[in-house]
């Protein structure tokens, strides 16, 4: 634009001449028209994935009075009924009084069957399509505990592979959370009893968290969960395992719909082998309290300072198969630029 | 208020008129930012899945000209510094430039943090139950929308002063010249304790990430503004006395150096202790296992900003174009290098040693150039609302007209559009 150019004298100013108008009315409508079409994918929006007013509405759950929470629940059921044909029994599950979960997990035990990756996926209503997992189990070659040497995406005929043993990570249930520190709206937060939950209707989505897990436990829903209605596991809580909204963080809970009410978590219940204890460590008969008193255990990156509530051990009474003895010469390691052994991964 | 209204109005009216390369350029602007809309529309419909990040790569490409945004932003702080503390004149009519530079750099920043929100519907949650001070997003969110007001002032009152051919009293102005100063440092620094205060991720893990993006700002803000003001005095009539670019170029040298002797710093301690602390940076600049998409972009990267900041160290410099290409390039490799070279590599390798790469789709591209454009769109409504108010053609007892005599000094060339890029 010229603010002094001879040939726009009067632009922008009153006095316009016909022709200015018609140019003018032919730009606005262009425009609007434009504007119209570059919008139009908003009408794909499917009814259910606009909010309503009293979803829009709905408060933190912290803040939620019993009223306001009893009508978010059966916002819930309703949604599940109208997406699923499922009529679910979606409740708020609370934590109990002298309760702090923790989570042990026998190395020596443990074969990497993933049973326990696929029974989460059952019971937490976790997408089919996309896949998500909470638990991740790692093959890992003897002699490290580097988790960058670690195979995601083992596939062998047979479990266990002599020459590995098995790392299963999930939410760690941090004492001293980073993922909690960092939301910038309070929507995950860690409960009386230990357990880090995220209020999905209130995540704004902005994925801080899932940046700042140093053991890559959460999980955002990048399109809404696709779960087949026959799958769908219809005893669902509100800080669970209740089908996740698009665009939110979720994480492994320890199945507190369940562990809340006096049952064990689905991973631990799928174990063919035993490999994973679970319960209350302020209960002096707790057997995970037994375990830490007694076995020789550690937590998994312990330099990260969280203070995970998941720890690993070691168990002599199940002692692995022994390696043959290597051939002369032959470096135990694999992998050339392996660094020294149990740095944290990258 | 009636007045202000009125002016709000007339503004309006000036920054849609213009002659046909301010018109094509407008149209061009717009074209591509209701693209992006389109693109964003369709995220909106289909979710982040339209983007190439995943659970491993939950950051990418809007996070990364996020960074890139503010630090354009940041720059204004430097401006100001060398106009104001350091009394170069010839800086002080060119700091509103900066100003409004800064205004629309915010409002681009601002948009990539909404598009990369995976519930905007739940934007207004920052507000109502914000995890202050503990969050160091929830201090982003304050720091920008405080910086974009106070540059709402800074360059909205002169200009409406100039409007109402009222001078502008000095407190009302000058201290806040202070005050932006120390917030462009602070929002800037902010954004890098944002990044480096997450233990799990050992590539921004540094205490020299703040300082690193100060200079890569304080280089990368004037490099935008030294070809937009040579468009401004090329096409917009409005005078750049010449010794303003060479000041600006002598900034963009200095902070351009310092920029890539930190950058250079950071990668001799990632490769010379060869811990595993340095697999990002391995895999920035080198690949890791067999994994190296990010390689070219990063080579790239410092090809560009070495070839800028050579072109801004010869004499070619001294000619417009030298300059201002130079400068392009210079953008163009800090843009890659805080971008692809600074937000993606620190998720690769994953916490977990998992190697997936971040490829960014179509449609994230489409969104960023969208807001790139909208941004622009609304710079050049800014500036060309500004030049008449400044030159006393647009005041408020008086019709707009074109031919008065400028109250500023003559113009260097005739005439022309204003445009920038």
């Amino acid at each position: 634009m010229t603010d002094d150019g001879p040939q726009i004298a009067g632009a922008g100013e009153p006095g316009l001449s016909r022709r200015d108008l018609l140019r003018r009315g032919a730009a606005a409508v262009g425009g609007t028209a434009a504007f119209a079409a570059a919008l139009r994918p908003l009408a794909a929006l499917e009814r259910g994935e606009i909010p309503t007013l009293g979803e829009f509405l709905q408060k933190h759950y912290l803040e939620m009075s019993p009223i306001e929470l009893q009508a978010a629940l059966d916002r819930i059921a309703e949604r599940v009924r109208a997406r699923y044909g499922v009529a679910a029994e979606v409740f708020d599950a609370r934590p109990r009084e002298g309760v702090e979960f923790v989570y042990g997990l026998d190395l020596s035990r443990c074969i990497g069957c993933r049973k326990c990756v696929h029974a989460c996926v059952e019971e937490n209503n976790l997408s089919r399509t996309p896949e998500i997992q909470y638990i991740r189990v790692l093959e890992m070659p003897r002699g490290t505990l580097d988790v960058a040497r670690g195979d995601h995406h083992y596939d062998p005929p047979a479990v266990p592979d002599r020459d590995h043993y098995y790392l299963p990570i999930q939410c760690h249930q941090c004492a001293d959370p980073p993922c909690v520190e960092v939301c910038p709206v309070h929507a995950t937060w860690q409960e009386a009893d230990g357990i880090t939950v995220v209020d999905y209707d209130w995540c704004i989505g902005c994925r801080y968290c899932e940046a700042a897990c140093p053991y890559w436990a959460r999980r955002f829903t990048f399109v809404a969960p696709g779960i087949p209605a026959d799958r769908l596991n219809p005893r669902m809580a509100y800080l669970s395992n209740r089908p996740r909204p698009r665009g939110v963080v979720e994480k492994c809970t320890f199945c507190l719909h369940r562990v809340r009410r006096g049952e064990l978590p689905a991973c631990l219940e799928v174990c063919p082998v035993g490999a994973r204890k679970f319960g209350n460590v302020l209960d002096p008969e707790s057997e995970v309290g037994a375990l830490l008193r007694t076995k020789r255990i550690f937590v998994l990156k312990e330099e990260a300072g969280t203070l995970p509530r998941f720890f690993y051990y070691l168990d002599e009474r199940y002692p692995r198969e022994p390696l043959p003895p290597p051939p002369p010469h032959t470096p135990v390691a694999d992998g050339a630029e392996a660094p020294e052994e149990s740095r944290e991964g990258q | 208020m009636k007045e202000y209204l009125r002016f709000l109005g007339r503004s309006l009216r000036i920054g849609i008129a213009g002659d046909w390369r301010y018109h094509l350029w407008m149209t061009l602007l717009a074209a591509v930012a209701l693209a992006g809309l389109n693109a964003y529309a369709k995220q909106l419909v289909h979710g982040l899945a339209t983007t190439g990040m995943t659970d491993q790569v939950s950051w990418g490409l809007y996070i990364a000209n996020f960074v890139f945004a503010e630090g354009i932003a940041t720059a204004l702080a430097i401006v100001v510094i060398v106009a104001y503390v350091y009394r170069r004149h010839e800086l002080q009519d060119l700091v509103i430039f900066a100003e409004i530079l800064a205004v629309a750099a915010l409002l681009v920043c601002l948009a990539f943090v909404v598009v990369d929100l995976g519930r905007p519907d739940r934007f207004l949650h920052l507000l109502q139950e914000s995890n202050f001070p503990n969050s160091l997003l929830a201090w982003d969110v304050i720091v920008l929308n405080g910086f974009l007001l106070l540059n709402l002032h800074l360059c909205g009152y002169p200009i409406y002063c100039a409007y109402r051919r009222r001078r502008p009293s000095r407190w009302f102005y000058v201290p806040f010249f202070f005050v932006v100063i120390v917030w462009a440092v602070s929002t800037q620094t902010v954004s890098a304790f944002l990044f480096v205060g997450l233990g799990s991720r050992p590539f921004w893990n540094t205490a020299i990430l703040a300082p690193r993006f100060l200079a890569a700002a304080f280089a990368g803000g004037p490099a935008v503004l030294i070809p937009i003001l040579w468009v401004l005095d090329r096409f917009a009539g409005h005078r750049v006395p010449r010794p303003a670019f060479a000041t600006l170029r002598g900034i963009v040298a200095v902070a351009a150096i310092v920029h890539l002797f930190l950058l250079a710093c950071e990668v001799f301690v990632a490769f010379y202790t060869g811990s595993a602390h340095g697999s990002s940076t391995r895999y920035l600049y080198l690949g890791l296992h067999g994994h190296d998409a990010l390689v070219p972009w990063i080579r790239t990267a410092i090809v560009l900003s070495g070839l800028g900041l050579l072109g801004l160290l010869l004499p070619l410099a001294q000619r417009p174009l030298g300059r201002n290409l130079a400068c392009l390039l210079l953008v163009a490799g800090l843009w890659i290098e805080k971008g692809m070279g600074f937000v993606v590599p620190a998720f690769v390798p994953s916490p977990l040693g998992e190697i997936v790469e971040y490829t960014p789709t179509v449609n994230e591209i489409v969104v960023c150039l969208g807001i790139w454009a909208a941004g622009a769109l609304v710079y050049s409504i800014f500036v060309r609302v500004t030049i008449p108010v400044l030159s006393g053609r647009l005041t408020f007892d008086r019709p707009y007209d074109p031919n008065r005599p400028s109250a500023l000094p003559a113009p260097a060339g005739s005439s022309g559009a204003s445009r920038e890029g």
